[in-house]
């Protein structure tokens, strides 16, 4: 980081300590948000940050922005009626696996769907961490928890396929401390006009430690992640000889040179594209099958609601005869008593 | 004009129009309270829809009523039995003989009255009259079906549009029982039709086919007169409680200048508000139809924080879904309004009735000590008039404001003098004036304790706000107890301080009274009318009727506190009287109760008042 930018960064902290766990996740994603925020220079003023409830959720305090720490799950509502009354400001929205999925799991579909141009970050550490350790609508069948203690019997929701089938335009996948990943999938974020939203695989040191360690663990993460780039080829792995394919309508992984593959069959990402068939796809892989993928998977375009709701505004407004409000009470049946 | 074999002078009338679903009642009786508003007629009016919303033709289900009540002087209730009854099969019959006055006029269809019509209305006989037994009455029986047939069968129009215009015979009929000129009501009928020039010409001819029926069969049949009102001078309109609501916010963002922002879920009898604000785009209006209620207040909640005028409308299941955010809107303090519209309730209990049992929900239905104001109109206009000050006092005292109207003031309509220029205040935001350097976020102000407000977007002011609890002059997050009693207690202030800047209570009738009814919100045209019947009776009487429900006006305890005996009239179980003796123990307070999602009638309050005077 120059020196200069350093300081701007330094201007994106507000005066409150940050009271995390030492040694969890939240603090990596916390210094790549105040880094983007540097980088493309928003003006602290123009910047609404607007969370729920949980670890996570506490963000907001520790920027020097606009913050607004809202009530379990209705971050995604708070922050749409945020947005539309200004659409201006720069709507970001800090939530939890709980408090956007479980609780909050209807009015995030319905930001997703309406497209509303908010950023959501989604800190994924698959459990409850404010409540001490119960397990949440990500974590994995089976897991157990102090609510489980047999293990769950129910599947979690897969966060990209919720928001591909909530009609989403932008997904996009990082690790906690990957601060390289973290920072261009939440600069693509925010450059993306519409609902984006980014999950951060998150740990949670206390009650949820490695949750997510065969995936991010720097021995085996470049072979068990894949980071997509739009207009790449998909390959990954420690030897940058692994790829992806389609194989009928199934992604297989290959190795290059084997087989008779080379680079020019894989894959090349296309996170413009409107259909949403591959990308789906890329965001349900899981380990071990397949790499997970990281980075933007997808970034298309579509009507933007806050937008919109301006647009029609300005539209009625210029072509009704009504202007004021002594224009509406005075149109119609009326009548003098003299 | 033809005279009349005999016109009555009457002081005020009250007509009823019902029919099935599909008969147009609800525009015939617009047509005929607008015409009398008028000719100068103080009017009150009540839809009475029927509950299903395609129920089977010809059934008591079905009927469809619309009750105008005017008269030579004010006029508070749609009236609670009519002069006369426009029945346009014998279902409507049927269902109305309940709401009829001793001797009153029934106009009745007789092409309906067949056997399949009369069976599906319950009757066993061919002879309706003869079976409920209503020789007492003035019967107008009317081919109106066949007439209205006869008077457009060269227009060439097929059978379905005839038939629907029968309405119309039925208001001719009217208007030429009270006299009244059909000038107003062709014009009306020219506008609103006028894409189609034959169909209002149509409806024309049947109006005055109906009225030339009348002046033929006159011989026997008596008329009546009711001369005009004397009213406020004014340009006047008719306005339903709902609408008037969604236009004193309209003029609330106007004096504020904020924007207007509504975040909202359809519900009965709340959903017109947000459809009304839904068509207001040309002054700005953002409506937010929202997913579900808690999203409506939270996406309200976000737009005040933004800096908007902010609203969320609904009736009391909805209000219940609200209450968590509504205590995040009390911690943050920022300014939100929330109507509801009462229904009966518990659950969905009766979605299309009114009742006033959503009183406690709204004082206290929220976890902690949450306080905040809570409002209620008295009458469909005023919705107005208090749609404008909630919005004043939650912007101006930074507070949510609970405005409660209920199903009875949503749906009648009154006439509403347009205010003039200069009647209402301005409202006042109360922005930050100090430079960010000297502020805090949670500094008071202090005469009303309102914390400031710093709009997201001005530079240098950021700042976060939340539901935990605040220190008391940073608003930082703060768990010290001392500083958390003190913010229970500041919070609670803030809001009995808006006591100093509300009207006080107004007494109507005797000072002396040997009885005070009390009353609030919704019942007020009811408790007024059976108050002055009282006192034209002679008797000592006085009404205190509450709007502002907490705070209480500063001087309710001065006027309780004279009167021996008070009686709290609600439509409810006693709620607002449990309120008053938790507030005023030494006042001792009867109560006069009534569940049935119907408006108390003038009738049984007089009757009641009158025991409790010789008690
Ligand atoms: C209405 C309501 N219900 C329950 C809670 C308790 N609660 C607070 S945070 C939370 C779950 C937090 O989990 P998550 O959203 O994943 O955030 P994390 O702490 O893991 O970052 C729960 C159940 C609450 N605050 N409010
Ligand atoms: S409990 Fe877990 S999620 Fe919460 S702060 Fe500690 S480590 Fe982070
Ligand atoms: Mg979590």
């Amino acid at each position: 980081m120059s020196e200069n930018n350093k300081l701007a960064f330094q201007e994106y902290k507000s005066d409150q300590r940050v009271r995390w766990c030492p040694g969890c996740g939240d603090h990596a994603i916390l210094n790549s948000i105040q880094k983007v925020m540097a980088d493309m220079k928003v003006p602290q003023e123009e910047v609404a940050v607007i969370s729920g409830i949980g670890c996570s959720s506490r963000l907001p305090y520790y920027m020097n922005t606009y913050g607004f720490h809202t009530i379990h799950g209705r971050a995604s509502a708070v922050a749409s009626g945020v947005k539309v009354a200004n659409p201006k400001l720069h709507v970001w929205q800090i939530t939890g696996d709980g408090d956007a999925l479980a609780i909050g799991g209807n009015h995030f579909i319905h930001a997703i769907r309406r497209n509303i141009d908010i950023n959501v970050i989604l800190f994924n550490n698959q459990i409850y961490g404010l409540t001490k350790g119960q397990y949440s609508p990500t974590s994995k069948r089976g897991f157990i928890s102090k609510t489980s203690p047999y293990g769950t019997i129910e599947y979690p929701f897969r966060p990209g396929e919720l928001t591909i089938g909530a009609r989403g335009y932008f997904f996009a996948r990082t690790i906690d401390k990957d601060l390289k990943v973290s920072t261009k999938v939440m600069k693509a974020a925010a450059e993306h006009k519409g609902t984006s939203i980014v999950e951060v695989l998150q740990n949670c040191v206390i009650y949820n430690d490695n949750t997510h360690k065969e995936i991010t663990d720097k021995q085996f993460k470049d072979d068990r992640t894949i980071v997509l780039e739009h207009g790449k080829p998909m390959i990954f792995g420690k030897e940058r000889n692994k790829g992806l394919l389609l194989d009928g309508i199934k992604l297989r992984v290959v190795t290059i040179g084997e087989d008779g593959v080379t680079e020019k069959d894989l894959l090349v990402h296309d996170a413009h594209c409107e259909d949403p068939t591959i990308h789906l796809k890329l965001a349900d892989m899981e380990y071990p099958d397949f790499p997970v993928a990281l980075g933007v998977i997808r970034d298309s375009e579509a009507p933007v609601y806050d937008q919109c709701a301006r647009m029609q505004i300005d539209e009625i407004r210029e072509r009704s005869k009504i202007k004021t409000f002594k224009d509406l009470v005075t149109s119609g049946e009326v009548w003098e008593v003299k | 004009m033809a005279k009349k074999s005999k016109v009555i002078e009457k002081e005020e009338v009250v007509v009823r129009f019902s029919g099935d679903s599909g008969d147009g009642m609800q525009l015939t009786g617009s047509l005929f309270s607008f015409s009398s508003a008028i000719y100068g007629n103080d009017i009150s009016t009540f839809p009475d829809f029927p509950a299903e919303i395609r129920a089977p033709q010809g059934t008591i289900g079905g009927v469809s009523g619309f009750q105008v009540h005017f008269g030579h002087s004010e006029v508070y209730t749609p009236g609670d039995n009519a002069d006369v009854l426009v029945a346009m099969n014998p279902a409507a019959l049927k269902a109305n003989l309940e709401w009829l006055k001793p001797g009153a006029t029934i106009i009745i269809d007789v092409d309906t009255c067949d056997d399949k019509n009369l069976a599906k209305a319950g009757y066993k006989s061919n002879d309706p009259i003869e079976e409920d037994n209503l020789s007492s009455y003035n019967i107008i029986k009317a081919p109106i079906t066949t007439l209205t047939k006869e008077s457009l069968k060269d227009m060439g129009l097929d059978n379905k549009t005839i038939l629907r215009s029968k309405n119309m015979y039925a208001l001719g009929l009217v208007f030429w029982l009270f006299n009244r000129p059909l000038e107003n009501t062709e014009e009306v009928l020219r506008q609103k039709f006028s894409k189609n020039e034959k169909i209002a010409e149509a409806n024309i001819r049947v109006l005055e086919a109906g009225y030339n029926y009348g002046l033929i069969i006159q011989a026997g049949t008596p008329s009546y007169h009711i001369s005009p009102a004397d009213i406020r001078k004014g340009t006047y309109r008719n306005l339903n409680g709902n609408r008037a609501i969604a236009w004193g916010f309209l003029l609330a963002a106007e004096k504020s200048g904020l924007e207007l922002f509504l975040g909202s879920y359809p519900i009965t009898p709340a959903t017109e508000i947000l459809q009304e604000l839904s068509s207001r785009k040309d002054l700005g209006v953002k409506v937010f139809q929202a997913e579900d209620e808690i999203a409506g207040i939270s996406t309200a909640i976000g737009a005040s924080f933004a800096g908007d005028l902010a609203i969320t409308t609904t009736s009391g299941p909805g209000l219940a879904l609200k209450s968590e955010a509504l205590g995040l809107a009390v911690m943050a303090e920022l300014p939100l309004v929330v109507v509801n519209v009462q229904r009966g309730g518990p659950s969905t209990g009766l979605p299309t009735k009114t009742e006033q049992s959503d009183l406690m929900q709204a004082l206290y239905g929220r976890n902690g000590e949450s306080p905040l104001v809570v409002m209620a109109a008295s009458s469909p206009v005023n919705c107005f008039d208090y749609a404008f000050y909630a919005a004043k006092v939650a912007i101006e005292h930074m507070t949510p404001v609970i405005l409660l109207s209920d199903g009875f003031l949503a749906n009648g309509t009154q006439p509403w003098r347009i205010p003039e220029e200069g009647e209402f205040p301005a409202i006042v935001p109360p922005y930050v004036e100090k430079p960010a350097s000297e502020w805090k976020l949670y500094e008071r102000d202090p005469e009303k304790l309102n914390r400031f407000w710093a709009l997201p977007g001005t530079p240098e002011y950021q700042h976060r706000i939340g539901g935990l609890e605040k220190d008391f002059l940073t608003g930082a997050v703060s768990y010290d107890h001392h500083n958390h009693d003190k913010m229970v207690r500041v919070r609670e202030e803030k809001i009995e301080r808006i006591a100093d800047f509300i009207p006080q209570l107004e007494v109507h009738g005797d000072e002396d009274a040997d009885l005070l009814i009390v009353g609030w919100g919704g019942t007020f045209g009811h408790l007024y009318t059976a108050l002055e019947g009282l006192q034209d009776e002679g008797e000592k009487v006085a009404l205190a009727h509450f709007s502002y429900i907490n705070p209480l006006p500063k001087n309710s305890y001065e006027v309780l506190r004279k009167y021996s005996k008070i009686v709290v009239c609600e439509l409810n179980l006693g709620q607002f009287a449990s309120h008053l003796r938790s507030k005023f123990p030494d006042v001792e307070f009867l109560q006069y109760n009534k569940v049935e999602g119907l408006p108390f009638t003038v009738a049984e309050l007089k009757n009641h008042f009158q025991k409790l005077l010789e008690a």
